[in-house]
């Protein structure tokens, strides 16, 4: 039988095809190939055709057969076979039972390794796919290696680990005498694998939270070196010192800070000093900031600190850069709640935002808007708020006209004001406005004795404009049935002149 | 964590798919036609981030992406992961790609499916960053390319003349060598028994 065909000259031969079913037809074709190839337990084209088989699956074209394989290639001596077998398992293996068994021995005798190499592969697929009967069976080795000194392993192992806590929960104990000098490493990628590790760990269980809040001054330490370092070649990226490592150390410092004063307290100087030194002209600067305003606002801080935070996102908002803006308006509407006032400044620079193209923005100022409503600016706000459900996506409008609704019902002025806001709401998006709204207006204009000439009038002059939106057909017909009466009593003068 | 990795080009043709949590076959196919059509809608100048689709995991789930010419680089996170960041992780896999092939194009990933998928293994691992220092990972990349080639054995003997041969410093040779007639007689040697 021949020797099977090289990937490249598979990947170059699908390429020439002209249409969908020439495709198909050539890949049917070696796929049959492959599994006559596999059938003779062909040792030395095994690689190649696993290789190609991936390809395959990638294109879309089902390649379970080839799960069995790639145990083989990864039970291989070779260094290129077992390359090939591990990613073959990461893309193709499914929750089948036996075949995860099969694998945890070749995994355990590969962790073992005296190749480095080979260790970290092994590493890597436990770390991606390992089921929970395979992380119990391999936690102990993964322990093991996150004590060794060789920090390619050690990096690697700290993410196995967060694997293995987030398969099965109870062995996080296990892993905690290994932590213990975890943060004295000078290696970076195992510092912030380290970090991600301790983050996981604080964020499942309240004990190892209140555990690991003595590492605060060993955390601002580093993040202190990260700034003050001068240039570094190795780490930096655009003129900052690893701005992922900073952007992993603050966010654990959040879950560290959150509701505890002491901790709070040893990491408020650090905090202003990133907040006020960070450079902005670059979007690595402002992902380290953007990290920093969220830490200040979790945190227990000094209220200074916090007008700080808040006035940084305000210049986010006037930022060229959308994904900036995009930023801000997110964190804005995390901290609405608890700092409404400084929130309530910006308020029209993100009522500006409603006009904006893009509608992820548009979105999000949106429900900042919705936010920001109160007694105070309930006239302003309605008017800009009415203005962009005129001018909206249909996605947008469901839910801009029920936030409308809620916002009207909260803070209406006058009884007045409120059904005409009602009204302009019918007759802009009437057809978009949610099924349950309706009884609800119903009640409301039941409710408003004195305003049920002005409602039915109303109502009626704007079904003669346009008869098709069904919610409005709905509460104007309610509407003309019980209160008939005063639409046709002579009140006709009313209808000229408010026309 | 991050849920996926898919780079595609503008016809949504994948060119690299990787999924850190466990779908189907099909799903995994659907998933990437639905991020492709959510992400080509997207004009040029709005910002990078999109609420993930449907059988991604819905609105608790962004898409992050950026466009390079010919290819979409998508990554769909869960709301642990900062926006920011991630965007300068896809800027840095990208130059990451650019040093490990020369001024990368889509061909190569096309070609180099498993080399791609080496290089992201040694900064992603189990949804999770691991690292983010450009030289490490392509240290590392090209350590595992010299294993490879050094067990190739008589097989990779070819590849490895061809490299040899590109890597040597060849003196400017003549281009013609006029070696004018030689007749060279041949002996006539005794058969051997």
């Amino acid at each position: 039988m021949p020797a099977p065909i090289r990937l490249r000259e598979l990947i170059r031969t699908i390429r020439t095809a002209r249409t969908q079913a020439e495709e198909r037809e050539m890949i049917q074709k070696e796929c049959a190939a492959i599994r006559s190839s596999f059938r003779e337990e062909d040792n030395t084209y095994r690689c190649r055709n696993v290789a190609k088989l991936l390809y395959m699956h990638m294109l879309g074209y089902p390649a379970h057969f080839g799960q069995l394989e790639c145990l083989k290639l990864i039970a291989s001596q070779k260094f290129t076979d077992k390359r090939i077998g591990y990613l073959g398992a990461m893309l193709l293996l499914d929750e089948r039972q036996d075949v995860h068994l099969l694998m945890t021995n070749c995994i355990k005798n590969d962790l073992n390794h005296s190749t480095q190499y080979v260790q970290g592969l092994s590493l890597c697929t436990l770390g991606c796919m390992g089921s929970s009967e395979m992380c119990r069976d391999l936690a102990g080795e993964v322990e093991k290696l996150l004590k060794t000194s060789n920090s390619y392993l050690r990096k690697k192992a700290a993410l196995c680990a967060v694997h293995v806590i987030r398969k099965v929960p109870e062995l996080m104990e296990m892993f905690l005498p290994a932590t213990k000098n975890l943060l004295s490493e000078k290696n970076h990628g195992v510092l912030h694998t380290s970090v991600v590790l301790l983050t996981e760990m604080c964020e499942r269980s309240p004990d190892m939270l209140s555990h690991f809040r003595k590492l605060v001054p060993q955390l601002v330490r580093i993040l202190k070196n990260l700034i003050m370092s001068g240039y570094s070649p190795e780490h930096d990226v655009s003129g900052i010192s690893d701005p992922f490592l900073q952007v992993r150390i603050l966010r654990l410092l959040r879950i560290l800070g959150k509701g505890d004063d002491d901790s709070s307290e040893a990491m408020n100087d650090i905090l202003a000093q990133v907040a006020t030194n960070t450079e902005t002209s670059k979007n690595v600067g402002n992902a380290i900031l953007y990290e920093t305003v969220l830490t200040i606002m979790d945190i227990k801080s000094e209220s200074g600190l916090r007008v700080l935070a808040i006035n940084i996102l305000g210049r986010f908002l006037l930022n060229n850069d959308k994904n900036i803006r995009y930023v801000a308006l997110t964190s804005l509407l995390k901290t609405v709640q608890t700092d409404h006032n400084a929130v309530q400044r910006h308020r029209s620079t993100i009522v500006d935002c409603l006009k904006d193209l893009d509608v992820s923005i548009k979105r999000r100022a949106m429900e900042l808007s919705f936010a920001l409503v109160n007694g105070n600016n309930i006239r302003g706000m309605m008017k800009e708020l009415l203005y962009f459900l005129d001018s909206c996506d249909p996605d947008f409008k469901a839910d801009c006209a029920s936030g409308i609704f809620l916002a009207a019902e909260k803070y209406a002025p006058s009884k007045r004001w409120h059904i005409d806001t009602v009204m302009r709401v019918l007759t802009t998006a009437g057809s978009y406005v949610r099924d349950d709204s309706v009884p609800n207006l119903i009640q409301l204009i039941t409710n408003s004795v004195e305003m049920h000439a002005y409602t039915v009038q109303r109502l009626y002059k704007a079904l003669l404009d346009d008869i098709s939106q069904q919610p409005l057909v709905q509460v104007a017909s309610w509407c003309i049935g019980e209160y008939g009466d005063l639409l046709v009593s002579g009140q006709l003068h009313c209808i000229i002149l408010h026309t | 964590m991050i849920k996926a990795i898919l780079i595609f080009n503008n016809h949504g043709k994948p060119r690299l798919s990787k999924f850190y949590e466990h779908y189907t076959e099909d799903t995994e196919q659907q998933i990437i036609r639905e991020t492709f059509h959510l992400v080509s809608k997207r004009d040029e100048n709005v910002c990078n981030f999109l609420e993930g689709g449907l059988l991604i995991g819905g609105s608790e789930n962004k898409l992050i992406y950026r466009h390079y010419a010919t290819l979409y680089f998508v990554f769909c996170v869960d709301s642990s992961e900062s926006e920011l960041g991630i965007l300068d992780l896809i800027q840095v896999f990208v130059e990451t790609l650019d040093k490990c092939f020369e001024n990368v194009c889509e061909l190569d990933l096309i070609f180099h499916m498993d080399k791609v998928h080496n290089i992201l293994a040694e900064m992603v691992m189990g949804g999770m960053v691991l690292e983010t220092n450009m030289s490490e990972i392509i240290t590392q990349a090209e350590a595992h390319n010299k294993m490879e080639k050094s067990e190739a054995g008589i097989a990779g003997a070819p590849a490895r003349a061809v490299s040899a041969v590109k890597n040597m410093n060849l003196p400017e040779m003549p281009k013609n060598i006029n070696i004018g007639d030689i007749s060279i007689k041949v002996p006539n040697l005794p058969s051997f028994k």
